[in-house]
């Protein structure tokens, strides 16, 4: 048994947004893989709970007619995964959500709880930072989207108004950001399953046509300050660079203009600061080789 | 304290189609193991770090303890028990887990056959890296885990008609 004072359980999303305003102190739950977990370790004792695990109509993965990429906010990292619009056009998120915690939780796991924890570690946090994901938010006013950055406004706290009834209903990835481009992502931890990231990189590359000139290079990173982050003075550096191993080398090196990271019990701001460097160079490279570009 | 609230939940349990009142605050596997004696979905951390309590749902494996017992409305639920013949034979990979002797205590060994369902029903081959990924849900504190992986790896050449196979059955 949980230690909840109630459930209201949502059957569409504007069922969600009615129960929201009705009980604005309930806590959203979507797959239960963290809202669970924290009421059992008494955090969240007590509480109401709002399921939103019937919606089914925000579910699975489309191309919308202004052809970004939609992934319906309660769909499964598995799922993510296994999709075949994800494999195409945006393979890096498939694979970063895959390395979330292990197979049982990815099946249960969705893409929106990871995004509206608001923590720097999640998995996918920094691929959609990296690919300038747009959140797609639905309250009593109808619904509004909004840049991921601005999404995230410090940690464990997301730009989603209770007094407005809002849920996240969906990611867009927009054509802009995945049209001709390719990306991989390094997740650091002590642990290959079952465990939270050290350090998570996500890197994404255009090249020019000729492949000899980075035109649009964008990373960003999670557990490298209190939200995930772009590393913008890198890739001010690199874009417009030829592809060399060289510049790639600099690109590494000018992450640390960027990030934040601190000291904790996983690992000394100094250790991250290192794999930073280490992981934007090794994606890169990744990325220039999914890119058809040679170094 | 708000008065206890509870909801009557249709599902299919091993096949069987079930009505069965649940408290809202009931896990999928309080309810198994409750209300359907279901004693092989194992409690063990209750948190969905153990994978001991793992079963499938519609096909798929889940912690039933980070499962609300009213979000199995409409589901196929399978566990251990579901597996076995109508005269309690057993299936494949539950003899494979003894031939291996990928048993020592035995309290990882549903979750972990559980999950080894999911991953033979996709008939598909899959390399020794790929198979300890989709393995690495489940904790056995035995350390049992070489066992464990080959008896999944010779059950999956088995049905795939590659048992024979020097280069594979290593």
């Amino acid at each position: 048994m949980y230690d909840m004072s109630a459930l209201y359980e949502a059957k569409s999303v504007q069922d969600a947004v009615r129960l929201r305003l009705e009980h604005p102190e309930a806590q959203i739950i979507a797959g239960g893989t963290d809202v669970l977990v924290q009421m059992r370790e008494g955090k969240r004792a007590g509480k109401s709970l709002i399921s939103i695990q019937k919606v089914n109509e925000m579910r699975g993965i489309s191309i919308d007619e202004e052809e970004n990429i939609r992934i319906g906010s309660l769909t499964t990292f598995t799922h993510i995964t296994n999709d075949p619009i994800i494999q195409q056009y945006i393979n890096v998120l498939g694979e970063a959500v895959d390395m979330v915690g292990g197979p049982q939780i990815r099946n249960a796991g969705t893409i929106g709880g990871n995004t509206c924890n608001g923590v720097t570690s999640a998995d996918s946090a920094s691929t959609l930072h990296a690919w300038e994901a747009i959140v797609e938010i639905t309250g009593k006013n109808g619904v509004r989207r909004i840049p991921i950055k601005e999404f995230y406004i410090k940690a464990g706290t997301v730009d989603l108004r209770v007094e407005d009834g809002e849920i996240q209903t969906a990611i867009l990835i927009p054509k802009a950001s995945y049209e001709n481009t390719w990306g991989h992502y390094i997740k650091y931890a002590m642990r290959n399953a079952m465990d939270i990231a050290t350090l998570g990189t996500s890197v994404n590359a255009r090249l020019s046509a000729d492949k000899k000139t980075f035109e649009r290079v964008r990373i960003a990173f999670g557990v490298a300050g209190p939200v995930p982050m772009r590393a913008l003075n890198a890739e001010a550096f690199i874009n417009g660079k030829d592809v060399t191993l060289e510049n790639i080398e600099a690109f590494g090196r000018a992450v640390l203009q960027d990030i934040n990271p601190r000291d904790s019990w996983r690992a000394s701001k100094a250790f991250r600061q290192h794999i930073a460097a280490e992981s934007a160079k090794r994606c890169l490279i990744e990325s220039v080789k999914l890119a058809g570009g040679e170094l | 304290m708000a008065k206890n609230q509870y909801q009557l939940v249709t599902c299919w349990i091993n096949g069987r189609e079930v009505e069965q009142m649940v408290d809202v605050r009931a896990s999928l596997t309080d309810m198994l193991r409750g209300d359907f004696h279901l004693t092989s979905v194992k409690k063990g951390c209750e948190v969905g770090e153990c994978g001991a309590c793992n079963v499938l749902i519609d096909g798929e494996c889940f912690n039933s303890c980070l499962y609300l017992a009213v979000w199995a409305e409409g589901k196929h639920i399978t566990t251990l028990e579901g597996l076995t013949g109508p005269n309690g034979e057993l299936s494949d990979i539950q003899q494979a887990f003894i031939d291996e002797t990928a048993i020592q205590c035995g309290f990882c060994t549903p979750g972990f056959i559980m999950t080894a369902v999911e991953i033979l029903n996709r008939n598909r081959l899959y390399s020794d890296e790929e198979l300890r990924k989709l393995l690495s849900g489940h904790l056995c504190r035995c350390t049992g885990y070489e066992n464990i992986f080959r008896a999944v790896k010779k059950t999956m050449l088995r049905r795939l008609g590659m048992l024979d196979d020097p280069f594979l059955n290593t």
